[in-house]
């Protein structure tokens, strides 16, 4: 965990009073919508179809219990008792009132918690492995650089009004749990000859109407270099991404337009004039940092301890031990996945009693701490293994032990039509119709690994673009088509998924999908082929031949 | 319009110029890019200071050479959405040097005041009478900076160093 001192505190509330001061502006007239809009935005609050949504930042994906616990609190006295958990590590409440945000957002600095940048364009909610710091064969906690680009992107004075938003992720596994490849900056982090800490920067990855893989820009830039490069890259965007056109504004369009190389180059004569600046960060920076970030004083503890053994007895926990625990870099403790993936319900949804009980549970069994991680699920990083089958038994009964986590019903969905102004289409019906057609654990086991994402316009915040069987609703003469790919995928072999026909109705959806997949084991060559691999091998043909000899 | 400078509402010395106004006799002059650079000998040979309004989709580098001679850079902000003037402002002070008047006219409202502050603009045309007067208000809001700029506040990281080193740890 990160401990904030008075410098940030002090930050926070600084912004708190600041975004009172603009909220009664605007109630008292002084301020225009017009106006308005954007300084709510920088403030993570949107204007939806019923009410104020407001976007909370968890910076990548890291929460106290009793951060969580203020989470919950939120939802209850200003909310409707939920909170939403998105693609990108954050959280929104859908039911906000304009004249309550100053004093929600009062009550979550008190525990270090923010809204700063969650929306709006400018350099969004950094994010990370949801697993950092704990993921076996990581190569160094990519937190602590996260939160050193978390403070150098904080109401930074020159990329606060960006052509468009600007995300940046970090990974520092082999295998990408971040989704490093679809955003405007991806950083992994790499040792070089040396064995000193440096990045790949991958730039102009998104999804949304044009979606683009992230190119790799450079292939090493020194850990103390990171902030100039940074810069350099943001300060040749704001001044050359297109403002005309909000559609072609994202930093993807300009790689695109100029071209990786000349874009590297411009790239590159900016950062020669700023890296040796007071831009470059020194070893004690850094030091200083990773001093805040507190560890648990994890216990020798056996590998295979007796409760665990006793517990593989029960069916029910040993389907949830199987999918849901993952191994740990430490002896004897597991990173336990809580899907907020439940049969028939919003992907992402966590009611405020489920939040606190979460937080109790974190308290007692995960050393206080919780993550979110894009998938729109939850983790606990720190689980002693002997305590796995307590753990099962308490989150069974708060309806979070849905052994489902990476399968069919796992699935990736945006609010849709049901919350969200943008939207042409409905999502979360959707996700609800696949999680009860493929509810039989069995069979979507015998399935395996596969990611559904659904997004209700072509903004694509549920990313479909990237989902193994990717979901786009659309509208088509006053009524909801979906586009359905497949092939996509979001890690380190990121990939966009190809369409494999004309768009269908709702009500059809949920059959299509069952014809792919039926399709997929009956093509699949062993049981250990993925559907990913499958299509890989394939092509989209099979798939499609499939779908619509009947339609 | 309101112009604040020094923190303060003044009176502004300025007349901006048109591509085509005649040229007054005496007095400070605002003028286009293009006609500075078209007409730079003679608007400098008069008597009064002379200032440039610098587009912000033109490259500031081209503005580099004649700094010294101008006493004021004018930069828009077409719309206060529209940010680009903020790279031209930081090139202008920390690249090349600029210790001039920098001024922010477009659409300059009381929610830009701390960042165009910390950009290096030191003059700004605002839009409201009522954020024009409270600019000294506003300009305090912050007391914490994560990044360095050109204006010299002490950044979160410098100040942490220098808390470390006051208290003596890793040492």
């Amino acid at each position: 965990m990160y401990a904030y001192d008075e410098i940030d505190r002090t930050l926070v509330n600084e912004r708190v009073s600041e975004f009172r001061d603009q909220v009664k502006r605007r109630l008292s007239g002084e301020l225009t919508e017009d106006e308005f809009k954007m300084l709510r935005l920088q403030n993570g609050v949107y204007l939806q179809l019923h009410a104020y949504m407001f976007r909370v930042a968890i910076p990548y994906g890291t929460l106290a219990s009793n951060q969580l616990r203020q989470l919950a609190h939120v939802a209850r006295k200003y909310d409707r008792g939920y909170g939403h958990f998105t693609t990108r590590q954050n959280i929104q409440f859908n039911w906000i009132k304009l004249a309550e945000l100053p004093d929600a957002l009062a009550d979550l600095a008190e525990v270090g918690i923010h809204a700063m940048q969650t929306s709006g364009n400018n350099m969004r909610n950094v994010t990370s492995d949801q697993w950092a710091g704990v993921a076996p064969g990581e190569i160094e906690d990519p937190r602590i650089w996260s939160e050193l680009i978390r403070q150098h992107t904080t109401l930074h004075p020159e990329f606060s009004f960006l052509p468009r938003k600007f995300k940046i992720a970090i990974t520092a596994s082999d295998h990408d749990r971040a989704a490093i490849k679809i955003h405007d900056i991806g950083l992994r982090l790499i040792k070089n000859e040396k064995g000193e800490t440096g990045f790949e920067v991958l730039v102009g990855g998104g999804l949304g109407r044009t979606p683009f893989i992230a190119k790799t820009i450079k292939h090493f830039v020194h850990g103390r270099d990171i902030l100039s490069y940074i810069e350099a890259i943001l300060r040749v965007y704001n001044q050359y991404g297109r403002r005309d056109n909000i559609y072609k504004a994202r930093i993807k369009i300009l790689v695109h337009e100029l071209g990786i190389e000349k874009f590297s180059r411009e790239v590159e004569d900016e950062w020669q004039h700023i890296r040796n600046s007071s831009l470059q960060i020194d070893d004690e920076v850094i030091e200083d940092i990773r001093s805040r970030f507190t560890y648990p004083a994890y216990e020798k503890l056996p590998h295979m301890p007796d409760e665990l053994r006793q517990a593989a007895a029960d069916p029910g926990f040993e389907a949830w031990r199987k999918n849901s625990v993952a191994p740990h870099k430490n002896q004897g403790y597991s990173i336990v996945t809580i899907s907020l993936k439940p049969i028939g319900a919003p992907p992402g949804d966590a009611t405020a009693e489920q939040m606190d009980a979460l937080a109790d549970l974190a308290d007692k069994y995960s050393f206080g701490e919780i993550r979110v991680g894009h998938e729109q699920n939850l983790a606990l990083p720190h689980v002693a293994k002997r305590d796995l089958p307590a753990l099962w038994k308490a989150l069974d009964k708060l309806g979070l032990a849905t052994p489902n986590v990476n399968l069919i019903t796992d699935i990736i969905a945006c609010p849709g039509l049901d919350y969200c102004s943008l939207a042409n289409a409905r999502s979360i019906p959707i996700a609800q119709e696949l999680t009860r057609r493929f509810s039989n654990h069995e069979l979507a086991n015998l399935i395996g690994r596969l990611h559904i994402n659904i997004s209700g316009c072509i903004n694509a915040c549920g990313h479909h673009h990237v989902g193994h069987i990717g979901i786009l609703g659309v509208e088509k003469n006053g009524e909801e088509v979906y586009q359905i790919t497949i092939g996509g995928r979001a890690d380190e072999n990121a990939a966009l998924g190809n369409l494999i026909g004309p768009g269908v109705k709702f009500d059809e959806v949920a059959d299509v999908v069952e014809d792919i997949v039926e399709a997929y084991l009956a093509l699949r060559e062993r049981p250990e082929e993925l559907f990913m691999d499958t299509v890989k091998r394939l092509g989209v043909e099979p798939f499609k031949e499939r779908v619509y000899a009947t339609r | 319009m309101p112009l604040v400078n020094g923190g303060k509402i003044v009176d502004d010395s300025f007349a901006k110029l048109a591509v085509d106004t005649p040229l007054p006799a005496g007095g400070d002059i605002l003028v286009p890019a293009e006609r500075f650079l078209s007409e730079r000998e003679a608007l400098l040979a008069r008597g009064g200071k002379v200032g440039v309004i610098w587009p912000n989709n033109r490259d500031i580098s081209e503005l580099a050479p004649h700094l010294e001679k101008l006493a004021a850079v004018a930069l828009v902000f077409p719309t206060f959405r529209d940010g680009r003037a903020y790279s031209q402002a930081r090139l202008l002070r920390e690249r090349y040097n600029y210790r001039g008047e920098l001024r922010a006219t477009g659409q300059v409202l009381r929610d830009q005041f701390v960042f165009m502050l910390r950009a290096g603009f030191d003059s700004f045309e605002v839009k409201k009478q009522a954020d024009a007067e409270a600019f000294m208000q506003t300009a305090k809001r912050y007391s914490v900076f994560y990044q360095p700029t050109g204006d010299g506040r002490v950044t979160a990281l410098h100040r942490r160093m220098q808390l470390r080193h006051s208290e003596g740890v890793g040492t």
